[in-house]
């Protein structure tokens, strides 16, 4: 008796109940959920992965066949979802660093614009403006025959938005040999990284490949699906709208003092922001920025909608072909807890080399 | 997302709720609760006044009758392509005759089918324009998939086997699949022939100006399908459907059918449960075919009413007729 009257271990004993109680109801639901599975005579398990596919994926960053597994398909599904995450997370970064920067701008056209972008964006639900998006790409464009063509090479068609290629692999090369020679000649930087990638596109006779019209639609160079132009288009916009927002903020949480003593010090305006505002906004920016990033990840499920064929789309439809709805959403959850997961982290380290360093 | 509410569901149904059967569920509730189509006319739409018609509704309705005696003591819940098995599955719905084709896969998996109350093409539905009248001539087209259905697969099997490289556009709900062809993002729409001329019927702007061919050389069995493991509720539906199908044969219309009370003919007179036991074997009234055919009509009837030549489809009842008449549809004995 006396040993209950002890805060101590009362606290330890209720936390052990509680703890009993959660992983009982946990087996509960698993118990319950295999029985009525089998009563209603619906398969389990996981060796439907191994099984034939058998239905297509319109459009993939991984070579994909019919003919290939289910697994692999969850992996294509996924290559598309972090292939869509990472140019989101991108596109977005950049429209919303130039949307923030003009918000906070004293041009006061500019600076409407800026604030005035944000709150419409920010106020449509995603899904609408991309449907909208959708709409605009498929409806308002030619059909194929009938194509616009704004630049040479460059097509607008409700198929898609086709643009004229270099060679993947000249191209690939010539990026790398021009980071390469920016960051070894550190003085030309800009110069010596953009004269190595022309002059390594030249020497090797890299040949432009210009989209054609054969049979239904082009083919040759690179093709944007409207589905893919609508997607982009529309969680970028929509992101950038959020990051212009966060970025404002962290600038504005900087002292004004700090603006007049860098002008005090005779520092031009712009190395006042890149030299001082920026790194103390970031402390304030990053963490905020993080969920912006998660969202984002998460925004991606909303691309079933334009029939973009990310992850969520593609476990619908084994869903549909298989049945195994519960598998398919555990590995769904799995997958994205993962990727949220691995963005906080990242960004989390990012975050504690950016801090104030106390000695 | 609509998968994660439904997964949900099956997560928390009590162990308990075993032991009731359906036809018992369906009595105490007092209705019956069909799963339709979000809005295929002829197979099952609303119509101006809010009524549901289609010759899917036309089968629940038959049920109703069959454990009510009256056609209206059904309610419709539209589903989508994908939501539709789980639905069934998980207890949402007593009874599912959504333009289903009767699988291997499906059946082995959870749902248990009855008797087939349409056969039909996979079709593929392309603006004439194009001047493409065959499925080999499709090299390259981009082709409007709904998802959660067989054509998503015979997309891929068809090109596949003849080499045509089809470019799929999947979409998850069918309006946007009809929609997304209509405005030219496909060159071709891909779903049951039937169901292509209802889209074509109403929703083209220029019917003639759009061409349906078949996609396969073979006819899928679109049944109303029921969850598993209950034997007696698909004996019910099973015969709701096949009473329709019967009475065509036997000549019973929904207007003729007091001539035939002082009938002699024994098949008629225990068809019509004038000599009883059919009925009361299923757990049902005897005179449960009488009341489907007074008060829904026989399968020709119904079929001539949302998808013949009645209604705005003037589809031809080819494959659909009574083997007599050198069709598919094949009425089983009523004794």
């Amino acid at each position: 008796m006396r040993l209950l009257r002890d805060a101590r271990v009362r606290g330890g004993l209720i936390q052990i109940a509680l703890l009993a109680a959660v992983a009982g109801v946990i087996l509960w639901i698993a118990h319950n959920t295999s029985q009525n599975l089998s009563e209603r005579g619906i398969r389990t398990g996981w060796d439907f992965l191994d099984r034939p596919a058998r239905f297509p994926i319109s459009e993939s960053v991984l070579p994909y066949d019919p003919q290939d597994t289910f697994l692999w398909a969850y992996v294509v599904g996924l290559g598309n979802t972090l292939w869509i995450s990472a140019l989101a997370i991108l596109g977005a970064t950049i429209l919303g660093l130039g949307i923030g920067l003009a918000g906070r701008s004293a041009n006061p056209l500019l600076a409407g614009l800026g604030t005035g972008y944000v709150t419409v964006m920010r106020n449509l639900p995603l899904i609408v403006q991309l449907l909208f998006w959708y709409a605009l790409a498929t409806a308002a464009f030619p059909a194929p025959r009938a194509a616009w063509e704004p630049l040479p090479g460059v097509f607008l068609t409700q198929r898609g938005i086709f643009l004229p290629a270099l060679p993947a692999a000249q191209l690939a090369l010539a990026v790398a040999l021009g980071l390469a020679a920016a960051l070894l000649l550190r003085r030309w930087r800009g110069t010596a990284g953009v004269a190595v990638f022309a002059a390594t596109l030249i020497l090797t006779r890299a040949t432009v490949e210009m989209p054609e019209l054969r049979g239904f639609t082009f083919t040759g160079g690179i093709a944007l699906s409207p589905e893919f132009a609508a997607l982009m288009l529309g969680i970028i916009l929509y992101t950038a709208a959020f990051v212009g927002e966060i970025i404002r903020g962290g600038i504005d949480a900087v002292a004004r003092g700090q603006w007049e003593a860098g002008r005090a010090l005779g520092l031009p305006d712009r190395a006042t922001l890149r030299r001082i505002i920026l790194p103390q906004a970031l402390r304030v920016i990053i963490p905020p920025m993080t969920s912006q990033y998660l969202s984002t990840v998460k925004n991606t499920t909303l691309a079933l909608a334009v029939g973009y064929p990310e992850l969520g789309l593609v476990v619908n439809t084994v869903i549909n072909q298989t049945g195994q709805a519960i598998e398919s959403l555990l590995i769904l959850l799995g997958v994205f807890l993962t990727i949220s997961l691995s963005v906080s982290l990242l960004m989390n380290w990012y975050n504690a080399r950016m801090a104030i360093v106390v000695r | 997302m609509k998968h994660i509410a439904l997964a949900a569901f099956t997560l928390a149904l009590p162990a308990a709720a075993h032991g009731a059967t359906t036809l018992e569920t369906v009595k105490d509730r007092g209705r019956l609760i069909c799963g339709a189509s979000q809005g295929t006319v002829g197979f099952g739409a609303p119509d101006s006044d809010g009524t549901w018609r289609g010759l899917d509704i036309d089968t629940c309705r038959a049920v109703a009758v069959a454990v009510f005696g009256d056609k209206d003591t059904v309610d419709f819940v539209p589903l989508s392509g994908q939501q539709r098995i789980p639905a069934l599955q998980t207890g949402e719905i007593d009874i599912l005759p959504r333009t289903l084709t009767w699988t291997l896969q499906r059946d082995a998996n959870g749902i248990d089918f009855t008797s087939p109350n349409y056969y039909e093409f996979t079709g593929f539905m392309l603006p004439k324009a194009m001047g493409i009248e065959r499925v080999e001539d499709m090299a390259g087209a981009a082709v409007c998939v709904q998802t959660g259905s067989t054509t998503e697969v015979v997309v891929a099997d068809v090109s596949d086997k003849l080499d045509l490289d089809l470019q799929p556009v999947v979409f998850d709900n069918t309006s946007a699949t009809r929609q997304a062809f209509f405005s030219g993002r496909c060159d071709a729409l891909i779903t049951d022939a039937a169901a292509l001329a209802s889209v074509r019927a109403t929703q083209a702007e220029n019917p003639d100006d759009y061409v349906i061919f078949p996609a396969t050389d073979y006819m899928d069995a679109l049944t109303p399908a029921v969850r598993h493991g209950d034997n007696q509720w698909k004996d019910i539906v099973t015969w709701s459907i096949e009473a329709m199908k019967s009475a065509e044969l036997l000549g019973i219309t929904s207007q003729n059918i007091d001539t035939f009370e002082g009938s002699t003919d024994p098949r008629i007179r225990r068809f019509l449960g004038i000599d009883p036991g059919n009925g009361t074997a299923l757990g049902l009234q005897d005179d449960f075919a009488a009341n489907i055919i007074r008060e829904v009509g026989n399968y020709a009837e119904v079929f001539d009413r949302n998808v013949g030549k009645d209604s705005s489809l003037k589809l031809e009842r080819g494959a659909n007729a009574l083997y007599k008449d050198g069709g598919l549809m094949f009425p089983l004995t009523f004794q």
